[in-house]
């Protein structure tokens, strides 16, 4: 077996044994990436040099017993919405494509105090709007398991990196569903935790309200492992909370037995493939089997998540990116007259179309006359969701259905139809307007041999009983990876230098 | 479709958003926005009345701190991402006329 097939903690476990050193697993890695990449794009840049001088740092910290944590010297992609001092960071659009942070998000200084070593950066929606990874600007990401389909988004590249093995996990933020949809398309495990329980300082924002940072991995005890380092209370997050209650991997345990779980019955109407229907069913037998209480109910109001979510995700994106305007940092238009249409033209230049569109749906339901038609009536509709899920938890310890109706489609099927496109999130969306901790674990795979995701949706700050849920089921199966995710070759012992093989891996702006 | 974007609203919109569209842009944006009004528009079959909307999930107040510095003299930093600079500042175009 090659490390890279090595999950996140058995990777950390060898090399605090001295068995593999973090060196020779950032070889690998990078090794496999440069295989893979010029097929998949799950990168927009790819830092070797960086990786390598990390990993040699965080070597000598784990020879002299500096580090011990089990994340230690594991190589770790991160979603290009997070800033990394002095490492590019353009969430994949043009309007970044220069753009060094002169700071790094605290989620990922967490990460490096555990002893991560970064790889680069990962490809994404631009602006994490979209659903399907086709919207960066650097380039569509391929779906592991299929070039021809798309990996979802807008965490794409992070979760088409882990199952290729480009990684041994990764962080992806989730606003509408962008780490647990496209943890379903690739069939690997990502969390959103509940909203304020990783600080989103560093995090380029899109919608604040909705927006939390997640692991991404191949399994749940990496999830829960991952979450753990960075979970954190950060003053420099207004709505970051102080929760004491940070110690997921003690849910790790194979124990549902009176567990009670609900299966809306709303998530299994129209528009359900029913491949997916079929393997979600099949997986909650699975946790009755094991002795979890499992019955169907009537959640409500899933029809009106969508609706809302768009107006206050539009809304919010509208105010934080009117940041962009060619001044302090990013692309500038090369001519202009003026302030205002200096502004104005670099924007338009430097926004792809689906961030536009969102920004103008934005800035019209929060104009004057408007506002309280769209803005509030959104406000006051996720105000009744949020009720709707704390009546279904008075009843249920985790909510369990799909994370999408579909697997992934083909490239190029789905952005024709945005208003079809944005109607594919109508599962996970709900679970960030009411701020939820929700989870994808795969649970099998189509026809076409495309994974399923099942989605466990849990109270506010009941992560715990997400992932001892997941880690159940997951103990029932083993874990698949695509034929793209073998290694492209063995990785290099210790002491031989370089990599064989070189690809440009600084992207063009497409 | 229920919602019709006119011309004036979709300039109106540019203005807020900083946006120059071309005329085909426009357009698109227009039929866009209509069908997305008009999807949105569902929430008006919800009886909301009474309802006080919910900007966040958990009560968020103010987190204050001292005032100390705490990060040190990023300024080069800062500026190297400048798309134009001048002297140690951002250059920009004439502000006031």
């Amino acid at each position: 077996m090659s490390i890279l097939e090595l999950t996140a903690v058995s990777l950390g476990k060898k090399i605090q044994s001295g068995e593999v050193t973090a060196v020779e697993a950032a070889k690998a890695a990078l090794a496999q990436i440069k295989a893979r990449e010029s097929l998949l794009n799950c990168y927009v840049t790819v830092d070797e040099e960086g990786a390598l001088a990390q990993a040699a740092r965080v070597q000598k910290k784990i020879e002299s017993g500096e580090l011990t944590g089990p994340l230690a010297g594991v190589p770790v992609a991160i979603k290009d919405n997070m800033c990394t001092e002095g490492l590019l960071t353009t969430c994949s659009s043009k309007i970044l494509y220069n753009f060094k942070p002169t700071y790094t998000a605290e989620a990922v200084l967490n990460l490096e105090k555990a002893g991560a070593v970064i790889l680069g950066k990962t490809n994404m929606d631009e602006f994490a709007m979209g659903s399907t990874t086709e919207t960066s600007a650097f380039g569509v990401t391929r779906n592991p398991w299929n070039p021809e389909h798309v990996p979802g988004g807008s965490s794409g590249g992070s979760c088409a990196a882990v199952a290729a093995n480009e990684c041994f996990y990764a962080l992806g933020s989730d606003t509408g569903g962008s780490i647990r949809q496209p943890s379903s398309f690739c069939g690997v495990t990502g969390i959103k935790p509940t909203y304020g329980t990783v600080s989103r300082y560093g995090l380029i924002a899109y919608g604040s309200s909705l927006d939390q940072i997640g692991p991404i991995a191949r399994d749940v005890t990496d999830c829960a492992t991952v979450l753990e380092a960075i979970a954190s209370h950060d003053h420099k997050d207004s709505t970051s909370i102080a929760r004491e209650d940070l110690d997921f991997t003690s849910a790790l345990v194979d124990d549902v037995k009176g567990m009670r779980i609900g299966i809306p019955r709303d998530y299994f109407g129209e528009g359900l493939n029913p491949e997916v229907k079929d393997a979600i069913l099949a997986a909650a037998k699975v946790l009755a089997d094991k002795g979890a209480v499992v019955e169907e109910f009537d959640l409500s109001l899933v029809e009106y998540a969508i609706p809302a979510y768009y107006v206050i995700a539009s809304a919010e994106a509208s105010s934080n990116l009117s940041r962009f305007d060619g001044v302090k940092y990013g692309y500038r238009t090369a001519e202009y007259e003026g302030l205002h249409n200096m502004y104005k033209k670099s924007r338009s230049e430097g926004f792809g179309e689906e961030v536009k569109r969102r920004i103008m749906l934005g800035s019209f339901v929060l104009s004057s006359g408007y506002y309280d038609a769209y803005y509030l009536k959104a406000l006051r509709t996720k105000a009744l969701i949020k009720k709707a899920f704390d009546k279904a938890f008075e009843s249920y310890d985790v909510i369990l259905g799909p994370a999408s109706p579909f697997t992934a489609p083909k490239i190029g099927d789905s952005l024709g139809d945005p208003l079809q496109m944005y109607l594919g999130d109508i599962y996970t969306i709900s679970v960030n307007l009411a701020g939820l901790p929700g989870m994808t674990v795969p649970c099998g795979r189509d026809s076409q041999g495309l994974p399923i995701g099942l989605q466990l949706i849990g109270d506010c700050f009941k992560e715990k009983n997400v992932i001892r849920a997941g880690y159940a089921f997951e103990c029932s199966r083993t874990y698949e990876a695509p034929e793209l995710a073998k290694p492209c070759s063995d990785w290099e012992p210790a002491g031989q230098s370089g990599i064989a093989g070189s690809v440009e891996l600084k992207k063009e702006v497409q | 479709m229920a919602n019709i974007i006119d011309d004036e609203t979709i300039e109106y919109v540019g203005i807020l958003a900083k946006l120059e569209l071309s005329d085909e842009e426009k357009e698109a944006a227009k039929k866009d926005m209509g069908r997305m009004l008009d999807y949105i528009d569902k929430l008006n079959e919800l009886d909301t009345a009474g309802v006080e909307p919910m900007s966040h999930v958990f009560p968020v107040t103010n987190v204050f701190r001292e005032d100390v510095v705490t990060n040190g003299d990023g300024s080069k930093d800062t500026l190297a991402n400048a798309p134009v600079m001048k002297e140690q500042a951002f250059k920009v175009p004439k502000t006031i006329g």
